[in-house]
């Protein structure tokens, strides 16, 4: 019997980073990250613009290295494992990064050709999402919408038969209903058992992934199951609704027991500063502050937090003075 | 019909605007008032930037009616200009300019004069706290930052409307948030606020909305109307009704 190849240690999970640093200038992109993602897991990494997403998703596909610390994917050291790694990784980057000058089918052909494949031999990874794309083979990169552009992204990152997919934000700048069948498409993919890692700003997205991490200024603010993050809030959130939002807004930021308050979908929500307060009590103390304030048509209720409600707790405790202002 | 007596901000009427045989913008029909934030939803090349390019003067229309501010889109282009501000993300300040210098270049832009390009600059630098930063360039700013300056800069000839081309795209929440307390305090002041976002739940934070589906005005209320209309529970089940009917209902709410 042969020696398995240094891939195949199956035990290990296929992506550990461990205390990744990346250093541009001053500014710490990535800043001490550990974090494991799970065999078979659609993984997210939640967070806007600048929280390091896109740096730490290129030192994961091999094309940046760490200043310190070390990671593994599918058990290959990224620095040392480079080239075996390469051809096992599957990565969409953030910017649309095809020819556009070349036709669907000529992108397709030119990916597959760079991994020594070719696209009738893979045609049943690929065909769920390459059949939405047969009928436009023929029209250049350049033309398709942004729904298609990514499909034909994904396919060109999927052709090699990949173990692990890095899809760098791919859904920034796409309408709402696009992002959702997009999620759609990873949902049945994952199914294969595929490991998909993801990077999303729209926090929304983020009850789509098994599990999630929340990314700010290059640091974790935290890992866990999108249900769990969400639960893990540990303030009495409360939503308050009336007629005129802004100054409602403006009033509570007087009131006594506001530690947060901010405008959210069609209400505000308003952390209560009390730890461990009752929700019935703490929605009563704000009804009566904001009837004394004159917002005589103000209703309070408790409300569940969500995902994004955490991230701006987590934020505000990281970055005070932005929170602040 | 003429020039809107009643002082709509903007108002169209069956606006249209064919490139060959495609019709991107097929007679819309709506009026946005003064002083509202009016939400400019739709799909990806459902329509929204070609229409937003015709009320922006940038774009002659095929056929319709529409004035901007008063003026006719068709004769009063130059005129429409003055009296608009407009930020987009792609677009908006120079970095390689200072903070103190992108200012002062819209403002002589504007034709404002000395004394007022000096006390709007000094009154934008302390509504944002960044004085410390006045001569640091605006390539170095956190997006986040930037797209506050930028939406400053595009008030400072103090504009009867402001055109917003997804501000907020990629900022933080806290940020996010920030932003529209801007656009809260503009419209408070009397300005006229359109914006495009694909933030659902920034579409809850708008006076009305309205959401273009293949070159057409879908829908267009407040966001409790729209929800009330179609039995939805929030904007992003409205929108997914209109633009895809065979994926509401399917999912969950998530995305």
């Amino acid at each position: 019997m042969t020696a398995p190849p240094p891939a195949a240690r199956s035990a290990e999970p296929p992506v550990v980073i461990d205390d990744v640093v990346k250093h541009y200038g001053e500014v710490a992109a990535v800043d001490h990250v550990t974090i494991e993602v799970r065999q078979g897991e659609l993984f997210g990494f939640i967070g806007p613009d600048g929280a390091g997403k896109t740096t730490l998703f290129r030192i994961l596909t091999t094309l940046l290295l760490p200043d310190a610390g070390s990671a593994r994917v599918l058990g290959l050291d990224v620095v040392s494992g480079i080239w075996s790694l390469r051809r096992q990784i599957g990565y969409m980057p953030g910017r649309f990064s095809l020819y556009p000058d070349l036709s669907v089918r000529e992108n397709l052909d030119f990916f597959a050709s760079v991994f020594g494949t070719t696209i009738a031999r893979e045609y049943d990874q690929i065909a769920p999402i390459y059949s939405q794309l047969e009928p436009f083979n023929d029209r250049r990169a350049a033309a398709l919408s942004g729904g298609m552009k990514q499909k034909l992204a994904l396919c060109c990152a999927l052709v090699h038969r990949p173990r692990i997919l890095f899809l760098d934000e791919p859904t920034t700048g796409v309408d709402a209903v696009s992002r959702r069948e997009f999620w759609e498409l990873l949902a049945r993919m994952r199914t294969s058992g595929l490991t998909i890692v993801v990077s999303t700003p729209y926090m929304d997205e983020a009850n789509r992934c098994d599990r999630v991490a929340l990314m700010q200024s290059g640091r974790i603010l935290a890992t866990d199951a999108p249900a769990a993050v969400a639960a893990s809030f540990d303030r009495t959130l409360l939503a308050v609704r009336s007629g005129d939002r802004y100054r409602t807004l403006l009033a509570l930021r007087g009131y006594p027991h506001t530690h947060l308050v901010y405008p959210f979908g069609d209400a505000l929500h308003l952390a209560d500063d009390r730890v461990g307060v009752d929700a019935a009590h703490a929605a009563t103390d704000a009804a009566a502050f904001l009837r004394d304030k004159g917002f005589a048509d103000a209703r309070v209720e408790a409300t569940p937090p969500t995902i994004e409600d955490v991230f701006i707790a987590r934020m505000s405790v990281v970055e005070p003075t932005e929170a602040a202002a | 019909m003429t020039a809107p007596a009643d002082g709509a901000a903007i108002r169209t009427n069956g606006l249209t605007r064919t490139f060959g045989r495609f019709t991107a913008v097929d007679h819309i029909t709506f009026d946005v008032r003064p002083g509202e934030v009016f939400g400019f939803l739709g799909a990806n090349g459902a329509g929204k930037t070609t229409a937003i390019r015709m009320l922006t003067g940038l774009l002659t229309p095929s056929s319709g009616e529409a004035w901007v501010a008063g003026h006719d889109v068709y004769r009063e282009s130059e005129a429409i200009k003055r009296d608009i501000g407009y930020m987009s993300q792609r677009f908006s300040l120079y970095d390689d300019l200072t903070v103190r210098e992108n200012i002062q270049l819209y403002g002589g832009i504007y034709d404002l004069s000395r004394d007022q390009i000096r006390d709007r600059t000094e009154r934008i630098l302390s509504r944002l706290g960044l004085s410390h930063t006045a001569h640091d360039a605006v390539g170095a700013l956190p997006l986040g930052w930037k797209q506050k300056l930028a939406f400053s800069v595009a008030l400072l000839h103090e504009p009867r409307i402001v055109f917003l081309d997804e501000p907020t795209s990629g900022v933080d929440p806290i940020t996010r948030r920030q932003f529209w307390e801007l656009i809260y305090e503009a419209a408070h002041a009397g300005t006229t606020v359109l914006v495009t976002t694909h933030y659902m739940d920034e579409a809850e934070y708008c006076d009305r909305i309205s959401i273009m589906v293949s070159g057409r005005i879908a829908a267009i209320g407040s966001p409790s109307e729209l929800k009330r209309d179609s039995e939805a529970s929030s904007i992003d089940e409205v929108f997914v009704r209109l633009v895809r009917p065979e994926l509401a209902g399917r999912g969950g709410s998530a995305a």
